[in-house]
């Protein structure tokens, strides 16, 4: 039975608890009181995906039927989501290749010869062919590559067709070939709220000129959270541009919810409570931490990075965008959300080896800032944060200074230089963005590398700004000195250690969260009437 | 300091794996008492050395890291020391005993009695083309010559046309440091000669006595927008930027400070070092090593001009950049001309900072020691006071 997500409070009879630690996790006593998140049980998986699938397209949301919308002669285009989702990769078969198998077979019965197969990376890097095959299978794959499969190309002049500017002013820029076909077929994988929608087309498929319209500063301190869409000036934004795109494209949506089996064997017990461990959970559980405490870096960052998640899809539906994603949120809530009673002095959170930027690469300094003052912090929704204005968060993670210099480029450079100089992201974003985005070498190892984006640290560096604006301070344990001290935080050898250093401004006896991610668990911060109205500012 | 094949084959084996060897006895160098050496012709007078500078060239030497080429430019035994400033014992020409004076090393044809060449005709004396004849054993300078003395002595012999009166005002530890500074301006000089309208990229590789003091000339005398310095230590960074760098970093971070500064495209070979398809348009390697010069020319804008300054290594340049990106490499090897706008800016500029300690000549190993690791010690220039008792 799927039990729903829970709120436990630490007590003499819990055991110690995982928490993530880059390419290897610490088991951790928490102090007594200590309010402990955990994700709902996996949904049941769909029985039949592939029917599924088939259901959807022929009877999808406010939309007519798929193959209603094929004819012959017309340019149909399929765009996807790029491996930075789901987190980890999906066991083979990816559902985004189930489904666009789906769709091609239904454009091939209806004559469709002109297809073109786009993976929506925005500013991220190109997809290796590897990967391609991995995510959409060998037949696609064979039958697609190179000349009509690859990645969007956001800094192609001729390749970009501006589609108009929203009444915001904010123009949408369109990779060319999209937004000249008769169709777009969008296939993705909503691995958090934050995902999808129309957040799926103006980004994936869009340009720089297009992006600094809502990846900038001002709109990032007025998402809260980006992971509760109705509370986020930039899902504001996209919407405005989905509109917009309504009028020059028809867009047919196919959006998919995968459960939170996360981990697969022989950490699968890394998915589930630590009470509930069996004596093989437990033997598994001192084995992987020897392993990761002894293997070399090497061998560790290899096996880490070549686990497989054995999720369950647990929901497909297509059509019109916005019918499509309402119906995806409410099943990604159901997975993912857990209420909690007020807010927190000390929000403590483990980062994982992988964030969606470093999949096949390495978790540098930035990206572990990103998923930590970023994705985690921002895991809320309802408007209140986890953690109270002014308060703590504590990360573990060993934040080494290491890059990966074929990825991120522009990281290294903005590691060196520009968080050299401030870590103020408004500064940041004033004196140093528009150098890193028009750099005509990182431009170069954006297309023809497989380098992110010029400013994409920025960006990272961006969706930490609520963070670094609502906390007090932010403590790293276990971690590099050197590069936390870069990042312009401070480092502590334990959590007694962290909670110490934060007794200056919580207090001896702090109101303690622990967001047990992964498995990710999205939280719906209710007021406490118990607790000043004003404690969040 | 006496000729031993031996010593400097050992030293350049071992001097830089264990650099304590050098003054531990490696080194060809020892204490003497030699008598003094007698003024060779007219134009010539006895001085006593106030402060005499160790420079790198020096180290250098005594490091068995210079190159073999200047064997036939020395003579031995010789008495190290060309940084000085000095109290002239008898009357030079116009210059009354008495007088406080700084010595230009270079030994052309004035001082060796010879119809000067056309080099020096032309003013150029540190490019004479009779550094080995006359009535002079050879030495390219004061300090490697046997019959001149050198600083680090009680007494050395100059001519008058290397002498320059320094002003009442001018402390020793600043009129110490004129000879170097004139070598930086020199160097500068011969930069922007003729970049002077485009080089507004400047990198400098070394922020020693040589990297610093150029920096304080291209202030004083370029028009660079931007000073990049790559220094390895922390307080010459610190010294870099106080001198009016305007970006200082670790070596190993220069190319790609380099490389955001004006947007280059930067490859990286599978083997060897990353290089630039464009860069500064000028550079200076002041650090007297090959990886210094190695990195000006990986950095240097196709066409653009790279300036050796500090003494060339004897081996280890990878020269393909230079041939590949058409750059203009020129030395700049001594101080010429630039002794009189040396003493003529040297009080607005803080020289006396950078003289970091003064021994006396009987702790020669300790002065040695301490020049040899003043990077890490945070040092800039330590200098000998002859005068001085151990």
């Amino acid at each position: 039975m799927h039990r729903p997500g829970l709120v436990l409070e630490v007590d003499e009879r819990t055991p110690p608890l995982v928490v993530h630690a880059g390419e290897g996790f610490l088991i951790e006593r928490f102090p007594l009181g200590t309010r402990v998140l955990y994700p709902p049980d996996p949904l049941p998986a769909l029985p039949d995906v592939d029917a599924a699938i088939q259901e959807a397209l022929l009877h999808p949301l406010e939309s007519g039927p798929l193959p209603a919308l094929l004819r012959p002669g017309m340019r149909l285009t399929i765009a996807f989501d790029d491996i930075s989702l789901p987190l980890p990769p999906m066991r083979p078969p990816d559902v985004r290749g189930r489904v666009i198998e789906h769709v091609l077979e239904l454009a091939a019965a209806a004559g469709v010869d002109d297809v073109r197969l786009i993976a929506a990376t925005s500013l991220h890097r190109r997809l290796s062919p590897a990967e391609l095959r991995e995510m959409l299978g060998e037949r696609v794959f064979r039958s697609f590559w190179p000349e009509a499969l690859g990645s969007h190309d956001a800094e192609d002049p001729c390749n970009l067709v501006c589609i108009g500017r929203t009444e915001c002013n904010e123009v949408l820029e369109l990779n060319r070939r999209a937004a000249e076909s008769d169709l777009l077929v969008y296939v993705n994988i909503n691995l958090v709220p934050m995902d999808g929608g129309h957040k799926s087309v103006p980004v994936g498929l869009s340009s720089y000129r297009s992006l600094r319209h809502h990846h900038n500063v001002p709109t990032l301190l007025r998402s809260r959270s980006y992971m509760d869409p109705p509370h986020s000036a930039l899902h504001q934004s996209t919407e405005r541009m989905g509109r917009l795109l309504a009028n020059a494209l028809r867009v047919f949506t196919i959006e998919t919810t995968l459960d939170n089996r996360t981990f697969p064997p022989p950490l699968e017990f890394l998915n589930t409570r630590e009470w509930e461990w069996s004596l093989r959970d437990q033997v598994a559980l001192v084995g992987a931490r020897q392993a990761a405490l002894r293997a070399p870096a090497a061998v560790r960052h290899r096996v880490f990075q070549n686990l497989r998640a054995p999720y369950g899809v647990t929901s497909v539906q297509a059509g019109a965008t916005d019918a499509v994603h309402a119906r995806t949120l409410a099943t990604l809530h159901r997975q993912q959300l857990v209420d909690v009673q007020g807010q927190a002095d000390v929000l403590v959170a483990g980062v994982p080896y992988l964030g969606p930027y470093n999949v096949n690469s390495i978790m540098n300094p930035i990206l572990v800032y990103c998923t930590g003052l970023g994705y985690l912090f921002n895991m809320y929704r309802g408007g209140q944060p986890l953690v109270r204005r002014g308060g703590t968060l504590i990360l573990f993670h060993p934040v080494p200074w290491a890059f990966d210099r074929v990825r991120h480029p522009s990281y290294i450079d903005f590691f060196d230089e520009v968080l050299a100089e401030t870590t103020n992201p408004a500064d940041i974003e004033a004196r140093f963005e528009e150098r890193y985005a028009t750099d005509d070498w990182y431009r170069h190892l954006y297309r023809t590398g497989y380098a992110y984006h010029g400013v994409h640290p920025f960006y990272m560096w961006y969706w930490g700004a609520h963070a670094r604006q609502h906390l007090g301070q932010v403590i790293f344990v276990g971690a590099d000195r050197r590069s936390v001290a870069r990042l312009g935080f401070r480092t502590a050898s334990t959590l007694g250690d962290a909670l110490e250093m934060a007794s200056d401004s919580v207090g001896r006896s702090p109101r303690i969260t622990y967001l047990h991610a992964p498995p990710l668990v999205l939280a719906n911060v209710r007021p406490d009437p118990d607790s000043d109205p004003e404690r969040d500012g | 300091m006496y000729r031993s094949w031996p010593r400097y084959a050992a030293s350049t084996v071992l001097a830089r794996r264990a650099p304590g060897l050098v003054t531990a006895g490696l080194a060809p160098l020892r204490l003497v008492q030699r008598p003094a050496p007698r003024a060779p012709g007219p134009g010539w007078a006895r001085l006593r050395p106030r402060l005499a500078g160790i420079c790198g060239s020096d180290l250098a030497l005594l490091a068995g890291a210079t190159s073999t080429y200047f064997a036939g430019l020395v003579s031995f035994p010789f008495t190290p020391g060309h940084e000085i400033v000095a109290d002239l014992l008898d009357d030079a020409d116009d210059l009354p005993a008495g007088t406080r004076v700084v010595v230009d090393p270079a030994l052309a044809c004035a001082p060796r009695g010879l119809e000067p060449c056309p080099a020096c005709r032309g003013g150029a004396r540190q490019r004479c083309a009779h550094v080995v004849a006359g009535h002079l054993a050879p030495g390219l300078q004061t300090g490697y010559c046997t019959d001149t003395g050198g600083g680090w002595g009680a007494r050395l012999v100059a001519h008058r046309s290397q002498l320059h009166p320094v002003p009442d005002d001018l402390p020793d530890a600043a009129a110490v440091l004129i000879e170097p500074f004139a070598c930086a301006i020199h160097a500068v000089q011969s930069g922007v000669a003729a970049a002077a309208a485009s080089a507004r990229s400047v990198l400098v590789v070394g922020a020693g006595t040589l990297g610093l003091l150029t920096i304080l000339a291209l202030r004083l005398l370029g028009r660079a927008e931007h000073i990049l310095v790559a220094a390895r230590h922390p307080r010459q960074r610190e010294r870099a930027l106080a001198l009016g760098a305007s970006q200082v970093v670790e070596p190993a971070a220069a190319v790609a400070a380099v490389r955001r500064r004006v947007g280059a495209h930067r490859l990286d070979p599978e083997l060897g070092q990353p290089f630039l398809l464009d860069g500064v348009d000028l550079s200076f390697a002041c650090a007297g090593s090959a990886s210094s010069l190695d990195l000006a020319l990986r950095t240097t804008r196709a066409g653009g001009r790279v300036v050796l300054a500090g003494l060339p290594p004897g081996r280890g340049v990878d020269l393909a950049p230079l041939w590949f990106r058409e750059l203009e490499l020129i030395g700049a090897y001594a101080a010429a001309s630039g002794f009189a706008t040396a003493l003529d800016v040297a009080r607005r500029v803080p020289l006396a900072d950078l003289l970091s300690a003064v021994y006396p000549l009987g702790r020669w190993r300790e002065a040695l020691d301490h020049a040899l690791d003043a990077g890490r010690l945070g040092a800039v220039r330590v200098a000998f006071d002859p005068r001085a008792e151990a």
